[in-house]
């Protein structure tokens, strides 16, 4: 939780990773690429008093998590959202059994997603239902552009990629959470296209999809599918840190996001140990959008409670105390919503 | 710096991140200019080791052709540095493979729709950011009325230069607001096409804050080679 002004914020972290990229579990030079890029990330967008020693970033281990991210970092609840990238790591970058043990010695506390790709065939299919059973998955995270043998990616409209959402709904695996930002080793025509996004939300209304990373580089495409599809959401990992280095860039993401997709469609998240949650939750709760900026509505006291956690505690059924909750909303499920912004006074509401 | 080197540079700031929207030298991706007799060599750099390689060819590949289209060039050799494809790309453009020679079977089509992709989104983008300039002083500016004419300033030189790659009017009673093939939309329709201009060009901004920070953390001093970004997308405070 956090508390700021009068006002107690109840806190999920949608995106977090217990990564080991120590050059003992690297493969080859991507495995150093990756983590370097990483690094650049890190050290580009974080304030320079939350920069960490290049050391301390390759592997940072349950403890220090814990501290980062719940003791200080204000969370109530996280979300391990793993990237396997077995092609670079020895025992992949997302530490599975150490993060589920932690999920397992802190109940209530964490959520393990673990991930899947639809290449693996019947195999994977079987195995997914050997791991919805064993981590109790309520969620999956997705990342399309994984290499994968010859294999340079894939879509989710892929025949095979239905098959595993027929059975994430059966298995009650509601949450799918898409990477779909910036990517590892794209290749062809757009690699950040976010229209297949469109065709599965269409045909699996039941699954939320949860676009991380807010479909940066392509957050105008992603904008215009969440607003037509309601159940579509967005991931603000990666987008969150613009609140430091460039807040007016910030406020037009946030602006856009609130605008098209709306504040009961959009989560929180620090994708952490790419930035620590501390700062981020408390610049978020300060911000606010620049007054010379007419064309979006001012963020409100309920949008951010809504942001930090209400709106993940909902989709995980997280059991949020009762005085931090908020009454039930009446709000549009599609569309643009009211922008109460000068220049647009003629929109479509 | 040589007469050639510079006629080098030159040639170079006509060669666009289509993705990004601004020449290459702008952004501090020329990392090395070498001139030796007739020979050039030029070393590229990009903010990360996994920016997408189709923009990564792209930018070489335009690069080579800039570069050997300079009179008194004889031989040229572009290299790009730190890419995770940096072998593979650099080989392709020495034995000018093409795209589809260079990438072989994980290539599936040429780059042309790409490119031609982000010279609309780079119209749209430039189309918004000077209706904004304008009605953030003139809130009740009628924005599907406004004409070329009407328009001033960095933002409307920008525009026009957009304009120009499309084959649009330059003409001072030409309307703004219009679609990459110069269709209007409907005066009702103004508003949300301008919204949705609007989510373009900040997605186009966001790609250009990442990029050109992400490359001085990579290369410190990197921040020198760049030059600053309009007004709109620096988002200085008025």
């Amino acid at each position: 939780m956090y508390s700021k002004d009068g006002e107690n914020y109840y806190i999920v972290d949608a995106h977090i990773a217990l990564w080991d990229a120590r050059a003992e579990n690297q493969r080859n030079i991507h495995g150093k690429q990756f983590i370097d890029c990483f690094y650049d990330y890190h050290r580009n967008l974080s304030p320079e008093s939350e920069v960490w020693p290049y050391e301390e970033y390759l592997y940072q281990g349950g403890e220090r998590l814990m501290h980062d991210v719940f003791e200080i970092g204000y969370a109530d609840h996280a979300i391990f959202q793993p990237a396997l990238l077995g092609e670079f790591y020895n025992n992949g970058f997302g530490q599975t059994e150490e993060a589920f043990a932690l999920t397992q010695a802190n109940p209530g506390k964490l959520t393990y997603n673990h991930c899947f790709d639809p290449r693996f065939g019947e195999t994977g299919l079987k195995q997914l239902r050997e791991d919805a059973a064993r981590f109790g998955l309520k969620g999956v995270k997705l990342y399309t552009a994984e290499w994968q043998g010859e294999s340079r990616g894939y879509k989710l409209t892929d025949p095979w990629a239905y098959r595993y959402f027929e059975l994430c709904q059966e298995l009650g695996i509601t949450n799918i959470h898409v990477h779909k930002g910036p990517t590892i080793r794209p290749l062809d025509r757009d690699a950040f296209d976010v229209a297949d996004i469109d065709h599965v939300a269409t045909d699996f209304t039941d699954l939320n999809f949860i676009v991380e990373h807010c479909g940066l580089p392509r957050l105008e495409d992603f904008c215009w599918i969440a607003t037509q599809e309601p159940n579509v959401y967005a991931g603000l990992a990666v987008a969150m840190p613009f609140i430091h280095t460039r807040p007016r860039y910030f406020a037009q993401i946030i602006g856009e996001l609130n605008y098209w997709v709306g504040e009961d469609r959009i989560l929180f998240s620090s994708d952490y140990a790419l930035w620590t949650p501390r700062w981020l939750v408390e610049r978020y709760v300060d911000f606010q959008i620049p007054a010379d900026m007419t064309e979006y509505g001012p963020l409100t006291i309920e949008q951010k409670k809504k942001v930090l956690g209400l709106n993940a505690a909902r989709l995980y059924d997280l059991d949020v105390p009762k005085e931090l909750r908020l009454p039930e909303a009446d709000e549009t499920a599609t569309g643009p919503r009211e922008p109460g912004a000068a220049d647009l006074a003629g929109a479509a509401s | 710096m040589t007469g050639l080197a510079d006629a080098v540079r030159t040639a170079l700031s006509a060669v666009v991140d289509p993705e990004l929207d601004e020449p290459i030298t702008d952004l501090g991706f020329v990392r090395s200019v070498a001139v030796d007799g007739s020979a050039v060599e030029v070393h590229l750099r990009l903010p990360t080791s996994f920016c997408a390689p189709n923009f990564a060819f792209l930018m070489a590949s335009d690069a080579y052709e800039a570069v050997e289209s300079v009179p008194g060039v004889e031989r040229v050799v572009i290299e790009l540095d730190d890419h995770h494809d940096s072998e593979l790309i650099n080989q392709g453009l020495a034995a000018r493979a093409g795209y589809r020679g260079t990438f072989r079977h994980e290539a599936e089509d040429s780059l042309d729709e790409l490119r031609a992709t982000f010279v609309r989104k780079g119209h749209v983008a430039a189309m918004e950011r000077a209706i904004t300039v304008l009605i953030r002083v003139a809130p009740d500016t009628d924005v599907w009325a406004l004409t070329l004419g009407d328009l001033r300033g960095p933002e409307a030189a920008a525009l026009r230069r957009r304009r120009a790659a499309l084959g649009l009017s330059l003409a001072d009673d030409a309307p703004v607001l219009v679609e990459p093939d110069g269709t209007r939309p409907a005066p009702e329709a103004a508003e949300m096409f301008l919204r949705r201009a609007r989510s373009v060009r900040i997605s186009v901004d966001g790609n250009a804050h990442f990029c050109r920070g992400l490359l001085a953390t990579r290369y410190p001093g990197a921040e020198r080679d760049q030059r600053p970004l309009l007004p709109l997308v620096e988002e200085i405070a008025r």
